[in-house]
């Protein structure tokens, strides 16, 4: 590996460089199989379709139900993307080379995990203010649902991750990982959505930003490392 | 006097106490069960505002409790089966997580069994109950991510890497869902503002807590020496046990 000389334990030089290794890395992967990146927009842009098919039409309560909606949509789209995050590189064992590797393991947890926002979150973040319209959300409103959005999905990747590498390899893993992850799920959910409802209530977004800001920075501290224990549990 | 914890943190010898243990905790869990009932349902008075229907509190207040603190006795089980690595803690915490489980679906269902005479409705999405049933699910994904992993030793560290990170959210998600709900429901439904309580009613109340907390001690040792029986099968002093040579005897 490339890195082997100039990243060793506990040197800060091996988190940045055990990071950006993993980072474009998956990345580059990514690129290369673009039509399932696609796929995730499509599914997202479709559960989005869904629910005006499904309820009705009118303008007003479309209005209500649309942060809701929106927002369900990406933790769905979020969820679908997860099991690609470690289950192809366990299959081929590149997440035993990882592990063994010199740079920290949480480090390259982290790039994956910011590889996996870059690739499934970040599109659903652009796609967003037009699903919105469709929805009939006025100016402001797509504003701080893309602003919620934002620092929301890299919560659902950091948390999706560790869920991700609990059930790696295991019986029935697709279903399972929405057990597991959608619950810790709830919390995002609701300071995202409401942060729409708010700012049409008149009331300022400004609490509910600052809450999935709060949220973003304790999961982007805690959950690389609880990730990176969860990938060493499923290689034993 | 100084006990030396290691020695019971060896499946082998922690099997026989338990073993004493358990009916003893299923024995007070029963005398204090009949007492709670007791005081509940022929000593507490009637309720002024909600007459008869209130009494559910004597089952639904405990097991809610339990919902919550057996949650985070599996976690404090989970951390130390991850830092010691030690197999008896990750037992316990197996055994704890279907009593937690039925604590949180009990509290749903005597809940809603409550709710139908108070409040006209089943189910309403009052912050307790919503953040109860997350809970639920929460203990499911614990229970199912263990049967999902045939390797025990695996699902042991796997299952308490996953409780402790829903212990962290667990505070969390009660917060948000509180959150949801203020800005959603208005004071439609609120229990906060009930008159004050009959000193009766507090004691039925507190001594039926004591039979909640004892009996999920008994169920978790009870289950507990299962869990031990079934993964230490091989081992020769299960093999020495007189329930374990039925046919022998």
């Amino acid at each position: 590996m490339a890195g082997r000389r100039e990243g060793d334990d506990g040197e800060p030089g091996g988190v940045l460089a055990g990071l950006g290794w993993a980072l474009a890395r998956d990345l580059r992967l990514a690129v290369r199989t673009r039509s399932e990146l696609a796929v995730q927009l499509l599914f997202y842009a479709i559960v989005v379709t869904l629910f005006p098919l499904a309820t009705t039409p009118e303008r007003t309560l479309l209005m209500t139900m649309g942060p809701g909606v929106l927002w369900v949509a990406a933790l769905l789209a979020s969820l679908l993307s997860l099991p690609r995050m470690f289950a192809l590189d366990q299959a081929d064992g590149t997440l035993e080379q990882m592990a063994l590797s010199p740079w920290p393991l949480p480090a390259i947890v982290s790039g994956k995990i910011l590889a996996h926002w870059l690739t499934t979150g970040l599109p659903v973040v652009l796609l967003a203010p037009l699903a919105a319209l469709q929805y009939g959300l006025d100016g402001e409103a797509i504003a701080v649902l893309v602003a919620g959005l934002a620092l929301g999905t890299p919560i659902l990747s950091l948390l999706g991750a560790i869920g991700a590498a609990l059930t790696l390899g295991v019986r029935g893993a697709g279903g399972l990982l929405a057990l597991l992850v959608l619950p810790l799920y709830v919390p995002v959910l609701i300071f995202g959505a409401g942060a729409v409802d708010a700012v049409r209530a008149g009331l300022g977004a400004d609490a509910n930003l600052s809450l999935l800001g709060a949220g973003l920075i304790v999961a982007a501290l805690g959950a690389p490392f609880a990730a990176a224990s969860a990938v060493r549990i499923a290689l034993d | 006097m100084a006990i030396n914890w290691y020695r019971y943190a060896s499946p082998a010898t922690f099997y026989p106490v338990a073993g004493r243990l358990a009916p003893a905790f299923g024995a007070l869990a029963a005398i204090f069960a009949a007492a709670g009932l007791w005081i509940g349902f022929a000593l507490a008075p009637t309720d002024a505002t909600q007459g008869e229907a209130y009494r559910i509190i004597f089952v639904h207040v405990p097991t809610a409790w339990m919902a919550m603190f057996v949650y985070l006795v599996m976690a404090f089980w989970s951390a130390l089966a991850l830092a010691f690595n030690a197999r008896l803690s990750a037992m316990m915490a197996q055994a704890l997580a279907p009593t937690g489980a039925l604590m949180a679906a009990l509290a749903l269902w005597t809940g809603a069994f409550w709710g139908r005479p108070t409040w006209g409705t089943y189910w309403a999405w009052d912050a307790r109950m919503t953040s109860t049933l997350i809970l639920l699910f929460l203990y499911l994904g614990v229970i199912a991510l263990r049967g999902a992993i045939d390797d025990p030793r695996r699902a042991d560290r796997a299952c308490a890497v996953l409780a402790l990170v829903g212990a962290v959210n667990v505070p969390i998600i009660y917060f948000s869902v509180q959150w949801w709900n203020t800005l959603h429901q208005g004071a439609t439904v609120s229990l906060t503002a009930a008159p004050k309580m009959a000193s009766l009613m507090l004691a039925g109340m507190l001594v039926m807590s004591f039979a909640a907390w004892f009996w999920c001690i008994a169920a978790a040792l009870w289950r507990v020496r299962a869990i031990i029986l079934e993964r230490e099968r091989g081992s020769a002093w299960v093999a020495a046990l007189p329930e374990t040579n039925l046919r022998a005897a």
